[in-house]
Parts: structure tokens; sequence; C-alpha cells
């Protein structure tokens, strides 16, 4: 106990010292939090969106289907029983023609009635042009298209012959999801299954309940495997930021050995006289070491008195993302919402308590060879 | 009057026949005329985009319709690029790679090195009567030059082209025009044929083009410049050993 007394009491006297250390440390706190809440919080955002645009509890492929390989939607076809709660898709390939550009996308067959999926498929059914079909902001961007536009698209049937006809655009959606969106047309699925011979077929069905039955000729794509690529991008994101926020806390930890080293050196006098007057040098190595750990101590403290209402107002009110973010190829609203669990905030303190202690020991160890004697005569050791 | 009626009845009937007929004897008669035992060709591929138009040359080799293999010359980028087709199957090598690769499936729907053609319309090679069913729709001038309007109207399932439109020289059997539809009756591709010359005995038109009627843009024109008909092609040429460097 007395150790933790001194080692305060030293920390308050050294004064500006102390802020500074405590200071950087807290910055490195507040930004390992901010960043790793903001990696969660995208995370976490990206899940519920593509669970709300795309995979709903979990998806039916049918076998030999594979949606990163075009040449598998003629094949991967299947007509799905009728017990299936959920909503079947049907993916062609095809062609759109704006303004006598070619543009090729995925033509997708949905049910215009279906509220399982947060696509506004109701505007097919409300609409009363013969072909009517469904794109997203970004493909509209892309192709320069907007609600009303008439356009050419061309597609083969089942049994490969060209076809073609106008198209209406019913509506232009904005959903915070790429996949839904870029290279793709949505249509009813009915009108497609009749244009291409391929009535009562689909390549998947999204399925309304988690808890699948097995269906023949079909393969069961658990929710966590569907999500699985947001996960690794936000793990390879994660990945990236440590780097740089562990450089900043190289850089702190430095700042505090170089203050240790320092005094050390500086105090060979009062560390020849705390052991002149009966400490031994392992408790005046504790002393020297626990004044080190009270700079993280003092970090954390700080950090929370700054950090806590600054990461809480950005938690509520979200971090606005740029225009230019939405061309990453993932899930990424107008705004991410940072979450901080406990478990991120207890581990963030513990690997910059247990770093501080670490280099605020190991110069201390020194003063166990140092002779009492030569250190009270101040002499250079 | 019922007697001119009957009379014109009974002379639309023995027509319809006879046109059916002249229109399967045209199209004979085309096939017969643009289809020699073999022929060794040098061509040019002009394809005009939108920054400008590029060429590229090649020689091909044919033997019927089942056996084609071309070996493309200009430019620098495609030299060395060789297809070679036999039957349904093509295999395309490339020199940067030092790599064969069979195209199939969906790949033969590519466009052929950026052109307004695919693979697709260069594999077709079942006779035209064999899967269309014929029909005379009249006879019109075009190029200066009487020609047939023949519509053709897929008789077998599968077919890029479920329905097309052509437009045969009276003179020499050669195509001077043909349209390509989809099954709902749009308009795919339009081929405008010119410069007909003499090789030998038979008549061939020396330029092709052909025009996406979906896409914006110039088109293509494919430029015979040599062409030897009936001429001994070693049995190697059509084998998959040529594919190498």
């Amino acid at each position: 106990m007395i150790a933790w007394t001194l080692a305060y009491r030293n920390l308050k006297g050294a004064g500006l010292r102390t802020w500074l250390n405590a200071s950087i440390l807290s910055l490195v706190f507040v930004l390992i939090l901010f960043i790793n809440g903001l990696l969660d919080g995208w995370n976490q955002s990206a899940k519920q969106d593509s669970i709300a645009w795309e995979f709903a509890a979990g998806q039916y492929w049918a076998q030999g289907f594979d949606p990163l390989d075009p040449f598998s939607y003629q094949e991967g076809l299947k007509d799905w029983p009728q017990s299936l709660e959920g909503t079947p898709i049907l993916w062609r390939q095809g062609s759109i023609y704006p303004d006598g550009r070619m543009y090729p996308l995925i033509i997708k067959g949905i049910p215009a009635q279906q509220e399982l999926l947060a696509l506004p498929t109701a505007l097919l059914a409300q609409s009363q042009a013969q072909f009517p079909a469904l794109i997203g902001h970004r493909m509209a961007k892309n192709c320069q298209l907007q609600k009303g536009d008439r356009l050419l698209m061309r597609w083969r049937d089942q049994k490969g012959s060209f076809d073609a006809q106008e198209i209406e655009i019913a509506g232009v959606f904005d959903s915070p999801l790429p996949s839904v969106d870029q290279g793709q047309i949505w249509v009813d699925l009915l009108s497609l299954q009749a244009k291409t011979g391929l009535e009562n077929k689909a390549n998947i069905w999204v399925a309304a309940k988690a808890k699948p039955q097995s269906v023949a000729g079909a393969n069961w794509q658990e929710l966590e495997v569907l999500l699985a690529p947001i996960n690794k991008i936000i793990e390879a994101k994660k990945g990236s930021s440590q780097f740089s926020y562990y450089i900043l806390l190289a850089i702190a930890l430095l700042a505090l050995f170089d203050t240790q080293v320092l005094s050390i050196f500086k105090r060979q006098k009062e560390i020849g006289t705390y052991i002149s007057l009966g400490m031994s040098p392992k408790e005046v190595q504790l002393l020297f070491t626990l004044e080190g750990g009270l700079y993280a101590i003092f970090g954390l403290f700080l950090g929370g008195l700054y950090g806590a209402p600054l990461l809480y107002y950005l938690a509520q009110n979200g971090i606005p993302m740029p225009e230019m973010a939405d061309e990453m190829g993932v899930s990424m609203g107008k705004a991410i919402y940072p979450v901080y669990s406990w478990i991120l905030i207890l581990k963030t303190s513990l690997i910059i308590l247990a770093s501080s202690f670490l280099v605020s020991y190991w110069p201390a160890r020194k003063i166990a060879r140092m002779s009492p004697v030569a250190a009270l005569k101040g002499k250079l050791q | 009057m019922k007697k001119i009626l009957c009379s014109l009845v009974l002379i639309l009937f023995t027509m319809a026949p006879n046109w059916a007929q002249t229109a399967s004897e045209i199209i004979a008669k085309m096939d017969e005329n643009m289809n020699a035992k073999t022929q060794i060709s040098r061509s040019q591929m002009v394809i005009h985009g939108r920054r400008g138009s590029r060429t590229v040359e090649s020689r091909s080799y044919s033997e019927g319709n089942q056996k084609a293999y071309t070996e493309y010359l200009a430019p620098a980028r495609e030299r060395g690029t060789k297809m070679l087709k036999l039957g349904d199957r093509l295999w395309i090598y490339s020199p940067a790679t030092d790599r064969s690769i069979q195209l199939s499936g969906h790949m033969l729907r590519q466009s052929v090195m950026g052109s307004d053609l695919s693979y697709e319309d260069m594999m077709e090679d079942r006779k035209m009567q064999d899967i269309y069913s014929l029909r005379l729709l009249g006879e019109e001038e075009l190029q200066g030059q009487r020609v047939w309007v023949l519509e053709l109207v897929a008789k077998v399932e599968g077919l890029s082209y479920p329905k097309r439109k052509i437009w045969v020289d009276q003179r020499y059997y050669v195509p001077l025009k043909e349209e390509l539809y989809a099954k709902s009756g749009q308009l795919l591709k339009e081929l405008t044929f010119s410069e007909v010359k003499a090789f030998g005995d038979r008549y061939y038109p020396t330029i092709t083009h052909y025009k996406d009627a979906l896409k914006k843009g110039k088109g293509t024109d494919f430029i015979l410049l040599e062409l030897a008909l009936d001429e001994a092609i070693p049995e190697h040429y059509f084998n998959k050993s040529i594919l190498k460097r």
C-alpha cells in the first residue's frame, strides 16, 4: 500500500510530465475504441442490411447453382415445393441497351407480391407497363436511368434463342447493399419465367424461417455462411487498422519508457535513500513499476472522461459516410453507428495497462543491481 | 365472277408450292455457290468502336462447314492468336499465355476480338434448310440488283436467331443483306454484303458489314482480301497440335 501512496505522490509531483504521458495514453485508448467500434458497427449494420435485403433467414440453392458462376444459372434450376416459406428468385444473364450502349447484367425474377425482402417489388405489381423492372440507385447512376425510362433488354430463353423486349423502369430503390443493386435488374418472376420458358423454375429460394426442411436437389446455405464474406472484409479492415493504432501505442509506450529511464537516472539518491531506510531493491523496483503503470491508469481515466461522451455521441448520431465509400463494393449505409462492446473496452484497457506495466518494469530492473551506497552518494551507475 | 374467283384461288394454290420450292432452290443455289470444298482466305476485320477503329488481319483455312482454322496476323497484340473449330468444338490459343482453351457454353456468346460478331455466330454450320422453314416474300431491288427476299423461321429449338430475312442477288446467288431477329420479332443484327467478285466460277461478297441493331456505333466490316478455293489443305491444319507457338 505504501508503494501505491508513494507512486501516486511522485506522479503528482511530476506535474506536466505526468499529464503528457497520461494524455497520449488516453488518446491511444480512445482511438482504439473508436476504430474498433466503428468497424464493429459497420459489421453489424452490414449484416442487418444483408438479412433485410438479400438473405432473410438463409437460402436454398438449386444443385449446381453458384452465384459467382454465370455458367451455372442455366443448369442450377429447379421446381420448388409449395410447402416452403419464403420467396424464389430466378437468375438469367442478359443485356440492356441504355442509349445504345450495351450493359451486361443479371436479370433477377422475384414475385412482385413478396414481402420477405426489403426490395420494393410491389412497384412491379402496381406498374401499368407491359414489362416493368426495378433497379437500384447505383445501377441507375451507372446507366443514367431514372423512373419511367424505357429501354431494350435482351436475354436468351431456356433453349438458347435470343429474345428482346422493351422494359420500363418502374422504380429506383435505395439499398445500402450493392449486391442487390449493381449489375442487375429486378423483374416479376412469373413474367421472366414465361418469357424464358422456365415455368415454375428458380435458382434460389430465400427462406423465411431459419430452421429449414430438407429439399431434394437443393443445398441449404446457413445465414452465417452467407454472411462470412462480410466478416472476412471486416476482419481484414481490422487487421490493417490495428497496424496504425499499434504504432501510436508504441510511440506512447516509448515516451513512457523514456520517462522511466530518465527518472531512474535522475533519482539515484532517492533510490539510495529508500534502500537505506529499509526498503529492499525489489520494493523500490515495484515502486517505479507502479509509477509507470499509474500513467496508464490515469490515461484510461482521462480517456474515459472525454472519450465516453464523445464516443456515446457518435454511437447515437452515427458517422456520415462520404459518397465515395458506397463504391467500395460492400454494404455501407449513409452513416455508420459505432458499437462498443464491454469486451472491446476491457480488452483495450488490459492491452494498455499490461504494456505500460511492462515498459515500466523493464528499466526498473536496473534498480536491483544498484549499490545502495553509490546510489546515496549520487554516483552514476 | 365465280369462275374468276375459282381460277384465282386455283392459281394461288398452284403458285404457293412453287414459291416454297423456289425459296428452297434459291437457298440451295446460294449454298452451292458459297460453300466450296476448301477455302483459304486472308481477311481484315475493321472494328469500329467509340474511340476509333482498329483492324485485325487474319488468315483462315476451312474444309466444308465442320473444320476451320484461323491465325491472326495483325495487330501485334493479336498476332499469333489461333482459333480452331472442329465440328461443334472451338479452341482458342493465346500466345501471351501459351495456352489453348476450349470455348463452350456461354463463352461462345462473347464477342470475337471486340467486334459485333460472337463466336457462336461463327460456329453455326448447319444448312439453313435443315434448321429453318423457308418462305419467299417477294422480289425487290437492292444495291442496284434484283434480289429475292426470303424469310427463314426456325423449325428446330435453340437457334440463337429464331427468325432471319435474307436478300439474295438473283444474278450470282449471293446474299446482299441479312437481318437476324429475336423471338419477339425485335431486330438484333444486320449484315450487309457488298463488292461481289468472281473467284473462279463462284461469286463472293468481299465486304460484309455486321451491325448490332441494339447498339449505337458503326459496327464491324469484314473485308475479304484474298480467297483461294478448292485447294488442298494439309490435315495438320485441323489438328489441335497446330495450336502451339
